[in-house]
């Protein structure tokens, strides 16, 4: 990891105007979650289709994907990208600090939001709230290693981690069980279940293999992000 | 002292070829880079820069290969054509994140020095956001120059200046040649190298067309017949009266947009150009048009090629 790239990264994120995205989808959530409060109650059957569909099935991935993405595409779209590299860094230190930056900012904004609105829903409840919570921090893990090789490998990251979050996972996993079994969304949601009780829908694969498929695929993305980027051409603007 | 060396090095994209088959060296003192636009320049450069392997070939520096090899960032100073730099930062924050990112032993000071170098300490507490285009060439210099690097390299450093900065860069860039450092800049401005490489390396068409010293390219870019397409109120006596003169190898009259035209091939340029016009008047024939046909760069490269 390098102090100063991760300095310039989550300086360069709170900066753009994308980030206020970052600030915008949370807010929806916490907002909706004070309007049903208000009007159904304290009710835990209302509170855990919420937070399953909104928080770890909207908010986490959108979040993942605005964070993954935003630490490394626009930096090797304008090419700025070149002062981190033409320095004897290791490109391992780079690509660490920039997930490091982009998963920070996805718990900042997905698992605090998260929380406050589960203590909304629940009445601050026990049960399915630290569930979901922990979910997100797994999901958000390995969602951003996914989406910084997204970064790194393609000029239309966010397109192509749209399609993968909201059609793969939430459309096609919505309707086929089988996709969900290839789901970071899922896979994050085993986590929430084997840490609450009765919570309705079952996850496709189990907590004890859930988790070291979030691993590996961080670690797999995150190894091929860096063996990209030592090898990433420079084009001039023509 | 170090040395930049490109062994047979070729780059192509698919089936387009940037850089055929180019070898060249270059060692300390300040190398000028001259091609037209798009003729492999910043492929090359890129190359040397290590953010493009070559297809075919070597690029080494000093013996090590430059391709995905992070160390040689010690050595070298990049200055990217692109505009794009950290918009949020200060000038001052810019210049320290690059002597941090170079873990050198006293960034802060490695920073201030390289601003001074560049002259941008008044303005180094503003928003790169905020900058001219020269500012921010000259904001790039810095963060180039951050560790005192052997090698220098400038990828159309002059585009978008004015006069003065162009003057300062040109200052800028002979202190670094003379102080024994390795500095190439591309450019496809012929007087901009004229006034900074003593030895230039000529590139047209992916291929290397020239290298040696300037006054000696410079002599075979003028020394070349020149060709001026002329219309006047009576070509055909312009014709011969021009024939006459000393300067002229040859004269035609042919068609030319619509009308008729006198070709004519000169020998030497300046003799030529203070001569026509007083043919013309002492035979009392009066010019409409002198167009030199052929004073675009690439002709006058594609000359040098073929010569």
């Amino acid at each position: 990891m390098n102090g100063t790239v991760l300095s310039l990264t989550f300086r360069g994120m709170l900066g753009r105007r994308r980030s206020l995205l970052l600030f915008a989808l949370p807010i929806v959530m916490i907002a909706l979650a004070v309007v049903i409060r208000l009007i159904v109650g304290v009710d835990e059957d209302t509170a855990v289709p919420m937070l399953q569909r909104f928080a770890l099935g909207i908010l986490l991935p959108l979040v993942a994907l605005i964070a993954g993405t935003g630490v490394i595409a626009p930096e090797i779209d304008d090419g700025e990208i070149i002062y981190l590299l033409a320095k004897p860094v290791s490109r391992w230190s780079i690509v660490a600090s920039k997930l490091v930056t982009a998963i920070v900012l996805t718990v900042a904004f997905t698992t605090v939001p998260t929380l406050i609105a589960g203590v909304v829903l629940t009445g601050g409840a026990a049960d399915p709230v630290p569930g979901f919570a922990a979910g997100t921090i797994v999901g958000a893990v390995a969602y951003c290693a996914v989406f910084v090789l997204l970064g790194v490998i393609s000029r239309h990251a966010v397109v192509f981690g749209l399609l993968y979050a909201l059609v793969w996972e939430t459309l096609v996993g919505g309707y086929v069980p089988g996709a969900r079994a290839v789901s970071v969304q899922d896979w994050a949601y085993s986590l929430t279940y084997s840490m609450s009780t009765d919570l309705g829908t079952k996850p496709e694969v189990g907590a004890a293999v859930a988790l070291p498929l979030l691993a590996a695929v961080t670690v797999v993305a995150l190894c091929v992000a860096v063996q990209r980027l030592r090898s990433l051409s420079l084009t001039g603007d023509s | 002292m170090s040395t930049i060396k490109i062994e047979q090095a070729s780059r192509w994209y698919g089936n387009v070829v940037a850089v055929n088959d180019v070898t060249m060296t270059i060692g300390p003192g300040v190398t000028g880079l001259l091609g037209p636009n798009g003729a492999g320049k910043s492929t090359l450069i890129h190359m040397m820069g290590g953010f493009l392997a070559p297809s075919a070939g070597a690029v080494t520096l000093d013996g090590e290969p430059i391709w995905r090899n992070q160390g040689v960032y010690r050595k070298i100073g990049l200055v990217p054509e692109r505009e794009a730099a950290y918009d949020f930062l200060t000038g001052r924050q810019f210049a320290l994140a690059n002597a941090k990112l170079h873990k050198l032993p006293n960034p802060r000071e490695a920073a201030e020095r390289a601003l001074r170098l560049v002259e941008m300490t008044e303005a180094a507490d503003r928003a790169i956001g905020t900058y001219s285009k020269g500012m921010r060439q000259r904001m790039k210099m810095a963060s180039a120059l951050v560790h005192d690097p052997a090698v220098l390299l400038l990828d159309e450093p002059f585009n978008g200046m004015d006069p003065r900065q162009r003057m300062q860069l040109i200052e800028l860039i002979n202190g670094m040649g003379a102080a024994g450092r390795t500095v190439l800049f591309s450019s496809h401005i012929l007087e901009e190298v004229e006034q900074v490489a003593a030895h230039i390396e000529v590139v047209v068409a992916g291929r290397h067309a020239a290298s040696g010293d300037f006054r000696e390219i410079r002599r075979l870019m003028t020394d070349r017949p020149h060709r001026f397409v002329i219309r006047s109120d009576d070509d055909r006596r312009l014709a011969s009266a021009l024939i006459a003169h000393d300067s002229v190898g040859a004269v035609e009259l042919a068609a030319h947009g619509g009308g008729a035209a006198l070709h004519v091939q000169a020998a030497d340029f300046g003799a030529f150009v203070a001569a026509a016009p007083q043919i013309a008047r002492k035979n009392g024939i009066r010019l409409w048009e002198v167009l030199p046909a052929d004073e675009s760069l690439e002709s006058v490269f594609a000359y040098l090629v073929t010569s």
